[in-house]
């Protein structure tokens, strides 16, 4: 092979590689991008319509986000999200930190099988455990209750805070610990002033991996779910497979913000973990 | 706090956690199998009915007393609105003996137990013929079988035949065994599609120049947060035959207006979605892998002389293998149990096993064998959850 031709193929690789990687971001974001502008469309289309690609200021419209907050079903739906989303996660956090600290120490005995026991419930497809729940729970009368869900959505999401906290515990300084002890301070003492501030970071964002969790969730809330437990999830669902009206693209939107938020502020925690850890 | 040793502190700690999931979590799995062998339903509704019935020899038909008693069972259970439960397990066992277990109480009318007719054989085959066949009688019986392995027999296509041999359905019957092969063959095919798309991704992201990967890499992790339902609406808008991408296909002309291309709620609409919802599953553990590796290995390679291809394939490529599997599985094991997007995008053509297991729990209603398919399933998924113990190792985990 001569140089040249060499040349051409590796210009040639460099090229498809670039064409190829352009195509899968685009893959990657096509969906988010189609969702927000159609989102302002006059008109109860799910397509551009050609008023909006000439920018037409009258084929946009904030109308549908106006049907949101006429719709006392979606304000209902916010309630009952977040009501079970934050007792959930407050569960969740609080139970999956105490483990978490045990899970860091070195002395924990059956640490891999404690550890795969409490991750579990994030791996099990949520079907099986809907399923699960529903049996169960009916027998104990939670069935169609908040607390049912809010439950089954702690479980579900007490792995994410186990996970996040006990990475973020491999890089806590134990000295510190030590010379907080050689100070006089009772364990409480120690864990509420000294370890407690330094993981916060990583505590949190486990907190918000479990309340998106919940926040997402709606097989349980399906299954189990009645009709005063209506989450924003199962309301989205019902307008999918029913009545599909742009209203739906108005959510999407505002819950693909909520997501961007959430992204950004694990991601500001986690950088603020790392200076604080080392 | 600061009594034991250490090691029962640390368990200690634990121990709340691990109580509440066993509480919230491992006991309504352990329902979930209880429920796919055990049903005490048609037992707790006809109870003396099938006590006269265990000394029945199974041929021909049983006694006048069993007739009597299930005709006063059957009665009351029209008083305590409990009929429809039992006739609809047991015409499981047999189809069309529903109506006539619902029909046979409300023709006897409510004064027949006060005033019994001569003969309640020849008056429940009145009723119904069915009263004075074998298969019927042999129908109760079995669905009065609390413990049942017909569950899961049903769940790989299997049936008890009338003479106690087991044996496979009838062909049109078969369903639940390739509906297993098709999620298999999906959930596979879905993970060679996110390795394909998503290896480049990553090595995009990580070879980047400094000030672009970081907004690659915002462009993998908003979609990951993203709602699950957001994602699945946006393919449903941008597939469906009045959707986004055929108007552009028909706008450049590369198909006729009336012969838009069906995309979704069929098999391309569940590929489709799921590859695109799994997809950063498959990247972030092979970002984090080929972060870690040292760039002098490339230049090491072609100062030795290989081409990059060569320098790809034997160098670069084994090192990521350790990515490549802990993401491959990831997206395996999430694949085989999914149930929202192909309930929305998949159509007929397109549904998983989770999808039969959720018309069997609120559609069909039959619970026994929503709970046998979900075991199966369970099954496998903890099989993979070990295996990917083994390879990756749990505690290896990492989120965003």
């Amino acid at each position: 092979m001569t140089t040249a031709t060499t040349y051409v193929g590796r210009r040639l690789g460099r090229y498809a590689y670039v064409g190829f990687c352009a195509c899968a971001f685009v893959f990657l974001v096509a969906p988010i991008l189609v969702i927000v502008p159609l989102s302002f469309n006059a008109e109860p289309y799910f397509t551009f319509t050609e008023g909006m690609l000439r920018l037409d200021p009258d084929a946009w419209s904030l109308r549908w986000y106006r049907s949101i907050v006429e719709d006392e079903q979606w304000g209902r739906a916010l309630v009952n999200s977040m009501i079970i989303g934050v007792a959930a996660t407050l569960l969740a956090t609080t139970l999956g930190t105490v483990a978490a600290l045990g899970l860091a120490n070195s002395a924990m005995p059956a640490r891999r099988l404690a550890m795969g026991i409490l991750i579990s419930p994030m791996i099990t497809p949520v079907i099986i455990v809907a399923v699960g729940v529903f049996f169960f729970y009916s027998k104990l009368g939670l069935a169609q209750t908040h607390l049912g869900l809010i439950l089954a959505h702690a479980a579900l999401g007490a792995p994410f805070v186990v996970i996040t906290v006990t990475a973020t515990l491999a890089g806590f300084d134990q000295t510190l610990m030590r010379a907080a002890a050689s100070l006089g301070a009772r364990p409480l003492t120690r864990f509420r002033r000294v370890q407690l501030p330094l993981i916060a970071p990583g505590v949190f964002s486990g907190g918000l991996f479990a309340f998106a969790a919940s926040f997402d969730e709606v097989v349980v809330v399906l299954l189990m779910g009645g009709l005063e437990q209506r989450t924003i999830p199962r309301q989205m669902w019902s307008g999918i497979r029913e009545q599909i009206s742009p209203t739906i693209l108005a959510v999407a939107t505002l819950l693909i913000i909520f997501a961007v938020l959430v992204l950004f502020t694990v991601e500001w925690l986690r950088r603020r973990s790392s200076e604080t850890s080392t | 706090m600061a009594a034991g040793s250490p090691r029962i502190r640390a368990a200690g700690l634990t121990i709340p956690l691990i109580a509440f999931i066993g509480v919230t979590f491992i006991a309504p799995l352990g329902t979930l199998l209880t429920r796919s062998v055990y049903d005490a339903e048609v037992a707790e509704i006809l109870p003396e009915t099938l006590a006269v019935l265990a000394d029945w020899d199974g041929s021909g038909t049983p006694s006048e007393a069993t007739y009597a008693t299930i005709a006063r069972e059957l009665l009351r259970a029209r008083d305590e609105r409990t009929l429809g439960r039992a006739a609809t397990r047991i015409n499981r066992i047999q189809s069309g003996l529903r109506s006539v277990v619902v029909k046979t109480p409300r023709r006897l009318g409510r004064d027949a137990d006060a005033d019994p007719p001569s003969s309640w054989r020849e008056a429940l085959v009145a009723i119904d013929d069915a009263w004075a066949e074998t298969a019927t009688w042999r129908a109760v019986r079995e669905a009065g079988q609390p413990f049942t392995p017909r569950h899961f027999l049903n769940a790989v296509d299997l049936e008890t035949r009338p003479d106690g041999s087991i044996g496979a359905m009838p062909e049109t019957r078969r369903i639940y065994v390739p509906l297993y092969l098709r999620t298999l063959w999906v959930s596979l095919g879905v993970t060679a599609l996110c390795l394909v798309i998503g290896y480049p991704i990553a090595h995009a992201i990580v070879h980047a120049p400094s000030r672009w990967s970081t907004t690659l890499l915002v462009l993998v992790l908003v979609p990951f947060w993203t709602s699950l339902l957001v994602r699945t609406t946006a393919w449903i808008v941008l597939l469906q035959n009045q959707g986004v991408v055929n108007d552009i296909l028909v706008a450049l002309g590369i198909v006729a207006d009336n012969d838009r291309i069906a995309m979704i709620y069929n098999m391309t609409g569940t590929f489709v979605a799921m590859t695109h919802v799994l997809l950063p599953f498959m990247v972030l553990p092979l970002y984090s892998v080929m972060r870690s590796i040292p760039a002098r290995h490339m230049d090491a390679a072609a100062s030795l002389g290989a081409t990059p291809m060569q320098a790809f394939r034997r160098v670069y490529w084994p090192q990521t293998l350790p990515g490549v599997g802990a993401g491959s599985l990831l997206v395996f094991i999430l694949a085989i149990g999914y149930y929202i997007t192909p309930a929305l995008v998949g159509g007929q053509s397109g549904q998983l096993i989770s999808n039969m297991i959720a018309y069997h729990m609120q559609t069909s209603l039959n619970w026994g064998l929503a709970a046998a398919l979900a075991a199966i399933l369970l099954l496998a998924v903890i099989g993979l959850y070990v295996l990917y113990d083994r390879v990756v190792g749990i505690d290896r985990m990492r989120l965003g």
